[in-house]
């Protein structure tokens, strides 16, 4: 308990009235005392009020100093300040506690992720960092159930990603028919259209999540478009490994990719055009007069729309992955899912290996 | 609705929007960079509006806007217009529609 040097003054005598200086030290508590003789209610109060004060500043404690009233007022006054103390010491005692609590609940919290991190780094192996790299552990506080459902998701999405490609890889070797090729395509496909499916529920819970492409590797992130790739890039990459292609296939990817360019621009502008909507709600009426609540209100309803267009951008996704399965052959499918999983798993590495290349000291 | 089916065949392509939406923003994009102007109600400035609203969703725009209609039909809403596109269905649809350049 720290006293202040200066010492105060107001007198809890009955029947006395101090000087207004030292009443107006006090501020906003004494204004509506404007009777000169204070009252046991009033007492009562200025204790009540004197905890009050104490949970913002250090407060001055009331201590008699009027000689000609102090031996009659000397125990009152010092039970009146024993208790304001214990009050006080309380309330910081609570207090202190509280925001040590607050402590362990947020240490506790990324204990969890790491040790989830640490446990997904060691079952991948090759893969230790991918998509944990120490730059990225952001933690907000709070760990939403439906990112964590997410996280846990790809992991194994990831898991069958890879033995798919292993499966591609011996089928193209082996001499298997067209029809079983199929189904191993068609499983390929399906289980992009999975990932689109767990990204679209994940953005419901928080679409900034998929926005910001946390759980991917960070040269996935460099190339992010609205929460994935662009899909012309995609095409760009694919159509370079699947010669020979037939004119009339050369043609259809041709219109592919350009119909697939105007959609994704269409896009980028309706996403710009948020972006300068939400801005302008926030930043309506007047910045610098510390109320906003209701811009703030407003700006996230005109966010919602943000869903929209994540759903969206994976839906081009899923359709330039349809239409390329309907222009290629089976095997050129196949040979197609191939490529785009290993270009994906070489950005991945990308993203190991620049984690860990040993960088000049600046 | 009456109003809306009017509206819809009224003219080539016809698109239903409000002028709060980035979606319809985007949509509105995509006809322009194809060559063609649709004609375009902003349901939230008209006072029929929200019956308007309830007209779409019953015709199967979930939406319900953006809605479009191309020669008084309806083909559908982001997702339908941005499959047909991909599916090189849309510009067919469009050509009688195009501009001139």
């Amino acid at each position: 308990m720290d006293f202040p040097s200066t010492q105060f003054v107001p007198s809890r005598m009955m029947g006395t009235y101090e000087p207004i200086h030292q009443i107006g030290m006090w501020g906003e508590n004494f204004k509506s005392i404007g009777n000169p003789s204070i009252s046991a209610s009033v007492i009562v109060e200025v204790d009540n009020k004197l905890e009050n004060e104490s949970e913002t500043a250090s407060h001055e404690m009331p201590v008699p100093s009027c000689k000609h009233d102090q031996e009659a007022s000397k125990p009152f006054d010092k039970i009146q300040r024993r208790l304001a103390q214990n009050r006080e010491a309380a309330r910081k005692s609570r207090l202190r506690k509280k925001a040590y609590v607050q402590q362990l609940e947020s240490s506790r919290l990324k204990l969890i992720q790491l040790e989830k991190e640490l446990e997904q780094a060691r079952e991948q192996g090759l893969y230790i960092g991918r998509g944990l790299e120490a730059g990225h552990l952001g933690f907000s506080g709070v760990v939403n159930p439906g990112i964590a459902a997410f996280e846990m998701e790809y992991k194994h999405w990831m898991q069958v990603q890879n033995r798919q490609l292993g499966e591609l890889r011996t089928a193209l070797n082996a001499q298997i028919s067209d029809i079983e090729l199929r189904i191993v395509v068609e499983n390929g496909m399906s289980h992009y259209f999975e990932l689109f499916r767990m990204k679209s529920t994940v953005a419901k819970a928080d679409v900034f999540y998929v926005m910001s492409g946390t759980w991917k590797t960070s040269a996935e992130r460099f190339f992010s478009w609205i929460g994935g790739f662009r899909p012309s890039e995609l095409l760009k990459v694919l159509v370079a490994q699947l010669d020979p292609l037939t004119d009339q296939q050369i043609f259809e990817v041709c219109n592919l990719k350009q119909s697939c360019q105007q959609a994704e621009d269409a896009l980028s502008q309706g996403m710009e055009k948020l972006q300068e909507t939400v801005s302008a709600t926030l930043a309506a009426g007047q910045l610098g007069q510390g109320t906003y609540f209701p811009q703030v209100a407003m700006a996230m309803e005109k966010l919602e729309a943000l869903v929209c267009f994540v759903n969206q951008a994976d839906h081009l996704r899923q359709e330039t992955l349809q239409q390329m399965s309907h222009i290629l052959t089976t095997r050129q499918a196949a040979r197609g899912l191939l490529a785009l999983g290993e270009y994906i798993q070489r950005l991945q590495d990308l993203s190991t290996l620049w984690a860990t290349h040993p960088r000049e000291p600046a | 609705m009456d109003k809306v089916m009017r509206l819809a065949t009224e003219r080539g392509v016809v698109l239903f929007s409000k002028s709060s939406c980035c979606l319809c923003y985007a949509v509105k994009i995509l006809f322009q960079e194809l060559g063609v102007t649709p004609t375009i109600h902003e349901i939230d400035q008209d006072p029929e509006g929200r019956e308007m609203e309830r007209a779409l969703m019953r015709l199967g725009c979930k939406a319900p806007v953006p809605a479009v209609f191309i020669g008084g039909k309806l083909v559908g809403s982001t997702n339908e217009v941005m499959s047909l596109h991909l599916g090189g269905g849309l510009i067919p649809l469009l050509r009688p529609y195009q501009a001139l350049c």
